[in-house]
């Protein structure tokens, strides 16, 4: 894959905020996938967001793409369209590749359909397939047609839910090779991903978010120092101590408070006791 | 929304194998229903024994009437199977050659003649409870019509008889023809010969009995009439409260044509928003500030698609089924302002069901689940069920575009009651709930 050339847009510097997040909370009924998360991406910057199962990565993803409405909290997005592309191949398998292409390009309203469809062909090294049905595509190529689509419009910022996780190593290699591209070329990019090695080699910026909670928001070296001193460790095992600690500490605040509750409880119901006998 | 109207055309001209499973199902479902409906049954198989002598005559009021030409009455709905004794029709009926067996003993001959005694036929029958019901209803209509045919020509003899009486005429009594007076000649015979006669005892009886004499022919000329009468008690008139008298097989188009036009229709609207479901697309399309398309337009591009493909399989089944069954073709514009507004309240509700049940499967699943006991309910004829039930039928049908839709296209086929204007409204108020129901569905998947 190659990205488009150029660098960022117009008015666009490195520093140009593609994405603001504030107080961002979901409830799915009494569950919380998130919990007051905030953070900010800039043009040309990659932010990658890791965590465990279940920590809200992609509910966090599809209420920054406008699929999901957050309970509260606000997302502020650049001028320009903001790209999206889902952890599922969101596309018609009944149609072709270029078929895709050209119907979500239209619907997009994107001002030279055939350009821009011959331009995302070639990015994503997909000309000689443009004419198979998406469904008779490998996983992978269906990944590629998947981002593709996401970016149609040109996006100042693109949302990538675990671009890579059907890819084999080589196409994978290619992905990230494309995705780098763009940034360089000014797109912000905040992905998401379970391959915790990726988030250490790509990403500018790591946010760690753990049962809806953003605990960490950094550079993946800063993630590894906070994780403990003096060790010797790859990133993964820094993550992962990383979140055995928070946890711990989490829990023993949790501790903390409940056991503060029931000592006033105990207080309580021993004044109402002394004052009933008086 | 012409993008994605055009990329489900494609994609429907891809899916062949679905599309002609789309339109040939529901239109032999259709035309099943329609034949059921139209059509008698083929006259069932019934084994005939014959107990009596050949050649028996039946003898009443000296008019002779073969005794095969009674049972021909008897079995003109049946298909005979004669077998020669009871045993061997029994064992027809256990086999289930033939669903009933009558026995003709070899006295009825005797019993009919005598005027006084019944005579008596056995039927024996199998079968589950639905079985057994159709051999009663089927031999009890049989012995009725051969009942009255046989009393049609007792009351023709006793007219016959009764004609002379009154008339007078020539009657055959032990081997020789004498001519008789008749009753009503006789009054004026004896007024005339009481005018000669001097005014005596004797006259002013001859003008008592001239009197009687026409008493009795005037009350016996009433007996006729009443003799008649008897014959045939009870004859229907008909009278239809409201609309046109639909006939059987106008109305079984009807049927035929909704039905597919609520299969084809409610199964492309559910299965259209659950495969956008099914492909991830949905939130890639409805996803914003700017949507791609909002999630209003998504639930009418789909209604559209599969109101106009359901359309066009009706409007080609109705005048299909027109060059065979007698359909008033200057109506053409009621059918199609019918069938449209059948179409779209069904396409509502395939919308509904593809945007709570989530997936293709779930959805098709549930739209068949809904879709044909909605079709047989709307068919249930009242008092054909206790009046609570009819009500809860009544009410499901209400709720539900079928009987609706039923109704309008009834009406613009065959000038049926209710008119068109109710149920169209009907339908109009379906369209909007059914498809607020599909936008709260949407809404869930978020």
């Amino acid at each position: 894959m190659r990205a488009a050339s150029g660098g960022v847009g117009p008015g666009a510097t490195r520093d140009t905020e593609v994405l603001r997040v504030e107080g961002l909370t979901k409830l799915y009924g009494k569950r919380r996938a998130l919990h007051d998360v905030g953070f900010v991406a800039r043009a040309g910057e990659l932010v990658a967001v890791i965590g465990p199962n279940g920590a809200g990565k992609t509910t966090l993803l599809s209420i920054l793409a406008g699929a999901v409405r957050p309970s509260a909290g606000s997302v502020d997005r650049a001028a320009g369209a903001i790209g999206w592309v889902p952890q599922q191949p969101a596309l018609y398998s009944k149609l072709s590749v270029a078929e895709n292409l050209r119907l979500f390009a239209r619907l997009a309203r994107v001002p030279d359909v055939p350009a821009t469809v011959a331009r995302m062909l070639e990015q994503t090294g997909l000309a000689d397939r443009a004419g198979d049905l998406a469904g008779s595509l490998s996983g992978g190529n269906r990944q590629r047609v998947n981002v593709a689509l996401g970016l149609l419009s040109d996006p100042s910022a693109v949302l990538l839910d675990e671009p890579s996780s059907s890819l084999d190593p080589s196409q994978r290699e290619r992905l990230w090779e494309f995705i780098a591209e763009l940034a360089s070329a000014g797109t912000g990019v905040v992905f998401s991903t379970h391959i915790v090695s990726e988030a250490e080699r790509y990403a500018h910026r790591v946010l760690v978010l753990d049962e809806g909670e953003l605990l960490f928001d950094g550079p993946p070296r800063e993630l590894a120092e906070q994780s403990g001193p003096g060790e010797q460790r790859d990133f993964e095992a820094a993550f992962v101590a990383y979140l055995r600690e928070r946890g711990s500490a989490q829990e023993s605040v949790a501790r903390e408070q409940q056991a503060r509750a029931q000592a006033t409880a105990r207080g309580e119901q021993a004044r109402e006791g002394s004052g009933g006998a008086a | 929304m012409r993008w994605m109207l055009a990329k489900d055309l494609v994609i429907l001209r891809r899916s062949r194998l679905l599309v002609a499973l789309l339109v040939l199902y529901p239109v032999a479902i259709a035309l099943l229903i329609g034949f059921a409906i139209s059509r008698s049954p083929s006259a069932p198989r019934v084994a005939i024994v014959d107990e009596t002598p050949p050649g028996q005559v039946i003898t009443l009021g000296g008019r002779r009437i073969g005794l095969a030409e009674y049972t021909n009455q008897l079995f003109n709905q049946v298909h005979v199977v004669r077998v020669p004794t009871r045993a061997a029709a029994a064992a027809k009926v256990s086999s289930g050659d033939v669903i009933a067996a009558v026995v003709i003993p070899p006295d009825i001959v005797r019993r009919i003649s005598s005027g006084v005694s019944q005579a008596q036929v056995e039927v024996i029958y199998n079968g589950d409870a639905l079985e057994q019901s159709f051999v009663r209803s089927t031999i009890d209509s049989a012995l009725a019509q051969a009942n009255l045919a046989l009393s049609e020509q007792i009351t023709h003899v006793a007219v016959r008889d009764l004609d002379l009486l009154l008339a007078g005429g020539s009657l055959e009594a032990l081997g020789a023809n004498q001519s008789i007076i008749g009753l009503s000649h006789i009054s004026p015979a004896l007024t005339d010969i009481a005018r000669r006669q001097p005014r005596a005892l004797d006259r002013a009886t001859l003008i008592r009995v001239a009197g009687f004499a026409d008493f009795a022919a005037r009350n016996l000329s009433v007996a006729k009439n009443v003799l008649t009468t008897v014959s045939a008690p009870i004859r229907a008139k008909s009278t239809l409260l409201a609309g046109k008298r639909t006939p059987l097989d106008t109305y079984a188009v009807v049927v035929a044509v909704s039905i597919s036009l609520m299969f084809v229709c409610v199964l492309l609207a559910a299965g259209g928003i659950a495969l956008e479901r099914e492909e991830h697309t949905i939130a890639r399309l409805i996803r914003g500030p700017p949507a791609l398309i909002s999630r209003e337009g998504l639930l009418a591009e789909k209604t559209l698609l599969a109101a106009g493909s359901s359309f066009l399989v009706a409007i080609a089944m109705l005048l299909g089924v027109g060059t065979f069954v007698a359909l008033d073709l200057s109506r053409v514009g009621l059918w199609v302002l019918a069938l449209a507004f059948g179409a779209i309240a069904f396409g509502a509700l395939g919308i509904a069901i593809g945007a709570l049940a989530r997936e293709v499967r779930a959805a098709s699943l549930l739209a068949f689940l809904l879709s044909l006991p909605l079709a047989f309910l709307a068919l249930v004829p009242s008092g054909s069920v206790a009046r609570g039930l009819y009500d809860v039928i009544g009410a499901i049908s209400f709720v539900f575009p079928y009987k609706a839709a039923l109704q309008a296209l009834d009406a613009a086929v065959n000038g049926a009651s209710p008119g068109m204007g109710v149920s169209i409204v009907h339908l109009l108020v379906l369209t909007l709930l059914f498809g607020g129901l599909a936008r709260v569905g949407l809404r869930r998947a978020e």
